[in-house]
């Protein structure tokens, strides 16, 4: 069954959806999507390095990707620049420095465009693998730390006072960013990946009267979009990467037509006696 | 009746956190410095001061969500607080309902949170979007949640902002009534200068250092001020009167009370001798309430 490339793909992509629909909540409560931008566009730098030391892909996109969030944790101490200026230079500057570099790197036949956009229907056994193996403990990680996580999302003050650890909280999820960036270059592509992470969970918020029901309900959104963007993508004979995104945006905007089934926080309250 | 400056029955009066000389230095400048404090079990302690005088960076600093540049602060161990800050914007992108919000920092059992919203009175919210509070159901919210964790020593930060007059009385017999069940110790902060909980038993005004602290005096031995507040609420407002021995000028500098003007107020000098001066800025009218 795994012999078939679009049998990969689909469960490639479905594996990576079920990852980033808790994580791109977080994301989106934090309001941290220009910061997961960065971490993704330094993935770039992260290939060419690989590249020039012969390591894995995956683990020198995690490397990157850590070292860039740290960078922003270092200079945002610092406190000379605000927030958004640090990430347009380092989100930027991470990308151009990438592509210098592979541009330098005339030995080796770099797939820009797979790197970009994403190359779901190469994806192996092995990137399979690390897809599931990664991906669980991604999500296991999740769990343990869910409960941290979301008070240090709500008020950092009240976890602090009350015995959390909001600091840890946060380099972990930088981690495990991290660790999504690595596995998801392949399926979407670096300039994408956000969009897998907020498209859905922006989704889901209509439909969700609680923190875990938005996590689970992101994981399921984004794995239709999967299936409907390969699908669309082998159908109409588009990019597959993209065919997810549009797919995604499809159903968010599907969302936004009223519908009994939407619950905003106001009308929930006006149905009660 | 209330039990104004007994001592509080509950249990040995243990300290639960003693604040010596503390100090906190952030972005170039003092917020706060030279604060000494100590919170009691069964006791309550109010901050007052104005705008920018460091009330919530002493409170923060004696929690330990804040670190003290100099000085020391001593939390008993294993201290369990609970804290309600002085403003929590939740992004409308997290859905939370009442109930969700009670286990924000631990788990607890459905009857433990249906016990904590009565007793903060709003159990008939337990469904709702937090989002969709009003601003007085939202701070008994975050009270029910702090009460939840039983704590040793509860912190509230301005509980009674954005809530009408009648609903402040009422937050604080509900205050009263957590400290006389619980006997927990609290440290709150008070947005009012003059007026504070009448159970308060140390009143410490800041303005950058400590200015004064005293009891306050109950509103219902003034029978001008019962008229004013009513009966029910000269029950649960007490006044606070200033006697600074110093004032601090709109330059920056300090007058003393034998007026001489320096560029500091240092702890030291001249403590609580004079009780000539008083605030002289625009909110800091101590008679005309």
């Amino acid at each position: 069954m795994l012999d078939d490339f679009f049998t990969r793909a689909l469960l490639a992509g479905v594996g990576l959806a079920l990852v980033a629909g808790p994580l791109g909540c977080f994301v989106v409560w934090r309001r941290m999507a220009y910061f997961g931008d960065t971490m993704a566009h330094s993935a770039l730098l992260g290939v060419a390095l690989s590249l020039v030391m012969e390591i894995n892909l995956m683990a020198g996109v995690f490397l990157v990707a850590t070292l860039a969030s740290l960078a922003l944790l270092f200079l945002e101490r610092r406190g000379s620049l605000s927030t958004d200026a640090l990430l347009g230079i380092l989100s930027h500057s991470t990308l151009a420095l990438g592509l210098v570099m592979v541009a330098f790197m005339t030995w080796v036949r770099v797939d820009l465009m797979g790197f970009l956009f994403g190359d779901i229907l190469a994806v192996s056994k092995l990137d399979i693998a690390f897809i599931y193996g990664g991906g669980a403990i991604v999500l296991a990680l999740l769990v343990l730390l869910w409960r941290p996580l979301l008070a240090a999302t709500v008020n950092t003050d009240i976890a602090r006072a009350e015995g959390l650890n909001p600091e840890r909280s946060r380099v972990i999820f930088m981690l495990l960013m991290a660790a999504v960036i690595a596995i998801a270059m392949k399926i979407v592509g670096i300039l994408l990946i956000t969009s897998l992470l907020i498209i859905p969970a922006a989704t889901a918020r209509r439909f969700s009267s609680g923190p875990e029901m938005m996590a689970v309900l992101a994981s399921a959104i984004g794995a239709l979009a999967v299936l409907g963007g390969l699908f669309g993508s082998l159908e109409f004979d588009t990019p597959s990467g993209p065919s997810i995104v549009v797919a995604a945006l499809v159903l968010f905007l599907l969302s936004l037509i009223p519908s009994p089934l939407a619950k905003t926080p106001d009308r929930a309250t006006e149905n009660r006696p | 009746m209330l039990k104004k400056h007994t001592p509080p029955e509950h249990g040995s009066s243990e300290t639960l956190v003693e604040m010596h000389n503390a100090g906190v230095f952030r972005a170039g400048r003092w917020l706060v410095r030279g604060v000494d404090l100590t919170v009691k079990r069964g006791e309550i302690v109010t901050l007052i001061g104005p705008n920018g005088s460091g009330k919530s960076t002493t409170a923060k600093t004696a929690i330990g969500v804040m670190q003290p540049t100099e000085g020391h602060v001593h939390r008993l161990k294993k201290l369990r607080i609970g804290y309600v800050p002085q403003k929590v914007s939740l992004d409308w992108t997290l859905p939370l309902n009442v109930e969700r919000l009670m286990t924000l920092t631990a788990p607890a059992s459905q009857a433990e949170i249906r016990t904590a919203l009565e007793a903060a009175g709003v159990g008939h919210l337990a469904g709702r979007q937090v989002a969709a509070l009003s601003g007085g159901e939202f701070q008994r919210s975050l009270l029910a949640r702090a009460l939840l964790r039983k704590p040793d020593l509860l912190v509230l930060d301005e509980p009674v902002q954005g809530v009408d007059f009648t609903g402040e009385v009422a937050l604080y017999e509900l205050i009263r009534d957590i400290r006389d069940r619980t006997g927990c110790g609290i440290l709150m902060i008070s947005h009012d200068l003059h007026i504070v909980m009448a159970d308060t038993d140390t009143v410490i005004c800041l303005n950058g250092h400590v200015c004064c602290r005293g009891a306050p005096q109950s509103v219902m031995e003034s029978p001008e001020y019962n008229r004013l507040f009513g009966a029910r609420a000269a029950q649960s407002l007490a006044v606070y009167s200033h006697h600074h021995d110093h004032t601090h000028l709109a330059d920056g500098r300090v007058r003393h009370a034998d007026g001489t003007i320096t560029e500091h107020c240092h702890p030291e000098d001249g403590h609580h001798h004079g009780d000539h001066d008083h605030h002289t800025g625009g909110e800091e009218k101590p008679d005309a309430r």
